[in-house]
């Protein structure tokens, strides 16, 4: 394959972390947990399968809709006194962030999970211009005070013990060392209770909006976000346009789906639906409410014929937990906001599809992840797709060449019989340079044994027999 | 802003020119096949049954899955007052919140600590100290174990996830079967006038698995998650 | 009934007694079989590597040597899967598409072939081994197969099998995946390998020898206690 830098990078940092048996133990370790408790609720559904099919046909029409959809949210939000912005790309949604946040001469910042955040770097931006942006959600937390990306974009401390966890603790807070889980908890808890209670500028993302009535939905399990949109004066959302649902009784569904797929929760501990700013007689909650909707190329996504349902993502997760190749890689090898099979889906499509093209190489197209989807996107399929894309656009001369041999040989039976004759002949002199620069075969025999051509073909045993 | 509305939704469009193919699940054998006809939610989503009786078991049977404290109570007011107290004993209580309402105000008034009512404005650091937030909801939702709230019921949007430990009151009938069902009933009281600002189903006290998944109860909202239903 | 068996190339070089074992079974019930030589592969290999021009040069002559076919029988869920449901797409819209349709329609796995369209599946197989079954992921996703195989091995005297925890997950052959990530792809072999190990089974089985062939060569560097087989040469053996 031509080697992009980040293809490089991707290839060296997987050779390392899929030998180190401490990361597998520690992955495997977090996800059977989440594996019990998910089995548990989705077999609380009366038919989770069908529920999938349903959820597929709402997010299908909202994304075909996306224009309408996206008006009619817009609309209403206005009406109950939310601004709208619109923003094409990254630095437009950071202009406009930094814009709101400079107007309303803000001190203190504190967000709850957003991974379009992730995606446009708000928190650099925001730094970079003087202010101090606080991370709430506890795993976020740890990774923002270990200055690390997200490993996984609903569990982004999963990566990590406990005993670096209260190291990193004791490193930024100063706090004592602990091995509880419970105390480590409530350590984060006394910090960003005080972060909250000074903020005047709370920055969140959402996992629905809803066109019917304006309003865009959350769910967490902390509470961490109920606090940032409670008591700072100023709330702003930032999300991807792709996040419509039409009806707020959608939810009923979707919410549920979300929770079991996500978390093995049939309802996370807090969803929660805002619709505008403080309205009149309320007694608490921002004096104004700010909504980012982000393009950032996914309308590019969107103009795929063939991949257009993977802006029915609602990044639950759920493809990552069952990922095989993310269970050995990890999640930061990925080198990208999203990871796992969604992110190999549609980085190509949100960034380059030449310089990620080895995401949509890197797997074995096992399916896992199609099969996992309460949304059923073609996953897998849309890898092989972007492969067929990839090479369409620039092939890689001595592959194509192979393939093109390859193609005779298959064709020409004789040809291919001389190719097993040939091979019988080799493998008696493979041992010789077996698994050395010499060997043409490496990148198997480094890790495994080759099956030998046998004696005799099934195709001489069948000509043979007759 | 409005250019770069117009463009952005011009993009939305022009994108949406190209016809595109919903997959048909050719490569998902693994799952059952669709089951043919029109269909609803309710029909696929956890089941519920008919009877109050029922209901009241299933939300009792998730809320304590849920490590939320729900009692249902006989006896009325007098004695949801009296469960109260008797928590507030045991807890060591010094100061509560709450907002009007019939049994909020109720439960309130009766325990003899100083009350801060967040209707009409109420200071953070006040609300902070609390020992509990006592508020009223819309429905308890049995598929679920969730307690619905929203900012016109529940005293707005801080007092059901700042103090330590939320307690709410509710009656018998506020028990709601599904999720569906919930969502109807936001419906009917709130889709003529205007829907509150914040709408929350809470499912449990406030929780976080972040740390080897290993489940923490308390992480920033309520360690305690009471319901008292009369 | 004339079966057409496509022996996928591996097999032919590899695993001969596999596609032996497949032609004594269906003779023994009394078909007729064909193995046509010119057809060797089905182009998988190109095709998941994203070249597709290539792959139709491999596939219309596929196309063209089983269009007479009454019936194919495919000894590999990836292969059969390549056919059955790649075969269509890769063809859209083109003029092969319809023989590419028509052929989809008549080609079966083997365990899927027995059980489905024989309806066969006591076959008076002995086989006095503890066996783990790994599921390949084209047989099982693509193809919708899981039963197939267990309906018989349910009937091989003697044989007892006992689930891994991980039948499912994929064992990271992936074809060129291998090759190209190989660091990736054994990680993901020691794990299928490590879930076999768990059920103390003396055997992989498995309707894919693409995927043992992977499990087999990572047994063999690691010295692994447990060896593979093709459910075709258990269902075979008496
Ligand atoms: S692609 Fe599907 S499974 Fe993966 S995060 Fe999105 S919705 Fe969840």
């Amino acid at each position: 394959m031509s080697t992009t830098p980040a293809a490089a990078e991707f290839k060296k940092e997987a050779a390392v972390i899929t030998r180190d048996l401490r990361h597998r133990a520690v992955i495997r370790g977090a996800l059977k947990k989440y594996e019990v408790v998910r089995d548990d609720k989705k077999a609380r559904f009366q038919n989770w399968q069908q529920a999938r099919y349903l959820a597929s046909d709402i997010k299908w029409d909202a994304v075909n809709h996306l224009d309408t959809y996206l008006a009619e949210f817009a609309k209403n939000l206005e009406a109950r006194g939310g601004k709208v912005h619109w923003a094409s790309d990254a630095a437009q949604a950071r202009e406009i962030i930094l814009g709101i946040v400079k107007e309303k001469n803000a001190k203190a910042i504190v967000k709850s999970k957003v991974m379009t955040g992730e995606e446009i770097h708000i928190n650099e931006a925001l730094e970079e211009a003087g202010y101090e942006v606080v991370e709430s959600d506890l795993g976020e937390y740890i990774c923002q005070l270990r200055k690390e990306a997200p490993y996984h974009f609903v569990f982004p401390a999963m990566h990590l013990t406990r005993g670096e966890i209260s190291q990193t603790f004791t490193k930024e807070l100063g706090s004592a060392p602990t091995n509880s889980p419970e105390e480590l908890t409530m350590i984060a808890r006394r910090v960003l209770r005080e972060k909250y209670i000074k903020a005047d500028i709370g920055i969140s993302g959402a996992n629905f909006a809803i066109a019917e009535t304006g309003m865009i939905s959350i769910t967490e399990n902390e509470g961490n976000a109920r606090l940032t949109c409670a008591l700072p004066k100023t709330h702003i959302a930032l999300m991807g346009i792709e996040k419509l649902l039409p009806k707020l009784s959608d939810l009923a569904l979707f919410l549920p789906m979300l929770g079991t797929a996500g978390c093995g929760q049939l309802l996370t501990g807090y969803n929660t639906m805002y619709g505008g700013p403080k309205q009149p007689g309320e007694a608490d909650g921002p004096e104004e409410f700010h909504v980012v909707l982000l393009d950032n190329r996914r309308t590019d996504l969107l103009a795929s014929s063939e991949q257009r349902d993977a802006l029915q993502c609602m990044r639950c997760g759920a493809c990552l937990n069952v990922c095989p190749i993310y269970k050995n890689i990890g999640g930061h090898t990925y080198g990208t906001t999203y990871q796992g099979p969604i992110g190999s889906v549609i980085t190509p499509h949100l960034r380059n599809l030449q310089e990620f093209k080895h995401l949509v190489f890197c797997s074995s197209l096992c399916g896992a992840c199609t099969e996992a989807c309460p949304v059923k996107i073609d996953l897998h399929h849309h890898l092989l797709q972007s492969r067929r894309d990839a090479i369409a656009e620039k092939a890689v001369w001595w592959e194509r060449l192979t393939f093109k041999a390859c193609a005779v040989i298959f064709n020409h039976a004789w040809v291919f019989s001389l190719g097993e004759k040939l091979g019988r002949i080799g493998q008696i002199f493979h041992p010789l340079i077996k698994n050395t620069p010499l060997d043409p075969a490496r990148a198997w025999t480094a890790s495994r044994e080759l099956p030998k051509v046998a004696p005799q073909t099934f195709r001489e045993w069948w000509s043979h027999r007759k | 802003m409005n250019d770069q509305r117009e463009q952005l939704l011009t993009r939305v469009r022009k994108a949406l020119e190209v016809p595109a193919e919903k997959p048909a699940g050719h490569h998902d054998q693994a799952s059952e096949p669709r089951i043919a006809g029109k269909h609803a939610a309710t029909e696929w989503l956890p089941l519920v049954g008919p009877s109050f009786e029922e209901r009241l078991a299933l939300y009792a049977k998730n809320a304590k899955e849920l490590t939320a404290d729900f009692r249902f109570i006989q006896g009325g007011i007098p004695a949801l007052v009296a469960e109260l107290q008797e928590i507030a004993k045991t807890e060591g209580w010094t100061g509560v919140a709450t907002h009007a309402g019939e049994l909020t105000e109720a439960a309130a008034g009766a325990l003899g600590l100083p009350v801060v009512r967040t209707e009409c404005g109420y200071d953070v650091d006040a609300l902070e100290k609390c020992s509990a937030g006592i508020t009223a909801c819309e429905a308890l939702v049995a598929q679920t174990g969730s307690v619905l709230v929203t900012s016109r019921s529940s005293g707005g949007r801080a007092l059901s996830v700042l103090p330590p430990h939320h307690v709410v009151v509710a009656r018998r009938e506020q028990i709601v079967a599904d999720m569906t069902e919930a969502y109807a009933l936001l419906a009917s009281r709130y889709s003529e006038s205007g829907y509150p600002s914040m709408i929350s189903f809470i499912s449990g006290p406030s929780r976080t698995g972040d740390i080897e998944r290993i489940l923490v109860l308390g992480a920033h909202g309520p360690k305690r998650l009471t319901v008292l239903c009369i | 009934m004339n079966i057409t068996l496509f022996v996928p190339c591996y097999i032919d070089a590899c695993y001969p007694k596999v596609g032996q074992s497949v032609v004594e079974i269906l003779e023994r019930l009394g078909h007729t079989i064909d193995c046509p030589r010119e057809i060797t592969c089905c182009g998988q290999p190109s095709f998941n590597s994203g070249y597709w021009d290539e792959t139709r040069e491999v596939a219309v002559k596929v196309l063209d040597r089983l269009k007479d076919a009454e019936v194919v029988v495919i000894i590999s869920g990836s292969c059969g899967a390549m056919v059955k449901n790649f075969y269509p797409e890769l063809f859209k819209g083109r003029p092969e598409e319809a023989a590419a349709l028509a052929l989809s329609e008549k080609v079966y796995e083997f365990s899927d072939f027995l059980v489905t369209k024989l309806g066969v599946t006591d076959l008076g197989a002995r086989f006095p081994h503890k066996v783990t079954f790994h599921d390949g992921c084209h047989g099982r996703r693509e193809l919708g197969i899981k039963a197939q195989p267990r309906a018989l091995m349910a009937q091989v005297k003697g044989l007892e099998l006992i689930e891994m925890e991980e039948a499912e997950t994929c064992c990271g052959f992936g074809g060129t995946f291998s090759a190209k990530f190989p660091s990736v792809s054994s990680a993901m072999g020691e794990g299928k390998i490590a879930s076999a190990l768990e059920t103390e089974a003396e055997y992989i089985v498995s309707n894919d020898s693409s995927c043992l062939m992977h499990q087999q060569g990572l047994i063999d560097r690691q010295n692994k206690p447990i060896k593979t087989i093709h459910l075709a040469e258990v269902l075979n053996h008496r």
